[in-house]
């Protein structure tokens, strides 16, 4: 359901702390807003300020924010791994969009930076967000090749032009960039599949090796599953992998109705 | 563990073109639901003769009822040029963010031309 106050428990409280860490020599300063939450403290989230030299971090969000937990304050709490874009554990609210910190710059962002967790999620702790839901979700569109016909002796044979269709799906890094921007699915988180899991939904569709197409659509013909999509396109905006969840939910959109004339006839 | 505090997100989200236009259409197609009862309950009212259509057309004629008028103008418009794209996107075209960015400022330009010809006729 639509609800557009927060939580009482999850509103941000005024008191949050500046951590005066100026240095004199500091040339270009950088200001930090970052959301903090301590499950261990009995208190609201809060927004912390933090100062930083831009030039004694890296180029990146990321590298401020390893700054920020190695100079300053060490209870800083986030996910990060590769730092290239690869394995989606960095993704934030940065700057009011979602984005992975490791290849967002510094010089793309004017004013104060401000950092935020995934949106309407449950919150771990500061930046971390819970998303078993998430993974739940993808799980349950199947994420692996079904098949009815005997196991081929050497591989599921696959033409270019058959596998090029899996191109701009295949790249998803699972980092629920998109899922959490989309407004839709701040409001059915529950019920409602999200940009993330149906564009991995619809991977599996188009792969000519699956022989399951029909089953596969069967299981997610429903007006919340697939149909809460009304294609906002704020998923396709936000993806750091420049993926387009949209255009592939408008595929199955299609392919539905492609299946239910084909069952007519 | 169910006491996890919910991460902000209307208020910290950046408002994207796409996203307003989208709402928009939203609140336009709403709007209108109640614009249309208004004029249907005009039509329905001429029933009952020369008192009730001078009531609907004092309304009609006054500050607010124009302002209203105005306004669904502007909704029926608007509503029928973003739904145009929705019905382009429900085909499957038109999801390459360039022409997302493109086809939004041609509705916003539609809409203002087609308002401003609607009030000059």
């Amino acid at each position: 359901m639509v609800e557009l106050r927060l939580p009482k428990n999850s509103r941000i409280s005024p008191n949050g702390k500046v951590w005066d860490h100026k240095k004199s020599s500091a040339k270009k300063l950088r200001k930090f807003k970052v959301y903090r939450y301590n499950p261990d403290e009995k208190s609201n989230p809060r927004v912390d300020t933090y100062f930083i030299d831009a030039n004694e971090s890296g180029p990146m969000v990321l590298d401020a924010l390893i700054h920020i937990k190695e100079e300053i304050d060490p209870t800083l709490t986030f996910r990060r791994s590769c730092r290239e874009g690869i394995c989606g554990s960095c993704a934030m609210n940065i700057d009011g969009v979602n984005t992975l910190a490791c290849t967002r710059g510094l010089n793309e962002i004017k004013g104060d930076v401000r950092i935020y967790p995934l949106p309407h999620m449950p919150v771990i702790k500061d930046l971390i967000p819970d998303l078993t839901n998430f993974y739940k979700q993808h799980a349950s569109i199947m994420p692996w090749l079904e098949t009815k016909t005997e196991t081929p002796e050497k591989e599921w044979e696959q033409s270019i032009n058959q596998r090029k269709k899996l191109d701009d799906l295949y790249e998803c890094v699972m980092c629920a960039c998109c899922s959490t921007s989309c407004p839709s699915y701040w409001w059915n988180s529950e019920k409602y599949l999200g940009p993330a899991a149906l564009l991995h939904a619809y991977r599996w569709l188009v792969d000519s090796r699956d022989e399951t197409r029909d089953e596969r659509l069967n299981d997610i013909e429903d007006s919340f599953k697939l149909y809460r999509c009304h294609t906002i396109m704020n998923c396709a905006r936000t993806c750091p992998k420049n993926l387009n969840p949209a255009k592939a939910i408008a595929e199955i959109k299609k392919m539905m109705v492609e299946k239910n004339s084909r069952s007519k006839q | 563990m169910n006491n996890r505090p919910l991460s902000p997100h209307l208020t910290i989200y950046r408002p994207q073109l796409n996203s307003v236009l989208s709402i928009l259409h939203r609140i336009t197609g709403v709007a209108l639901i109640i614009s249309l009862l208004m004029v249907i309950g005009f039509f329905i009212s001429l029933i009952f003769g020369e008192e009730t259509f001078k009531v609907f057309s004092i309304f009609f004629n006054s500050i607010i009822g124009k302002i209203i008028m105005f306004f669904s103008l502007c909704g029926i418009w608007y509503h029928f040029f973003a739904g145009l794209r929705h019905l382009f996107w429900d085909m499957g075209y038109g999801f390459n963010l360039k022409w997302v960015e493109y086809s939004s400022y041609s509705i916003l330009a539609l809409t203002f031309f087609f308002i401003l010809a609607s009030l000059l006729v």
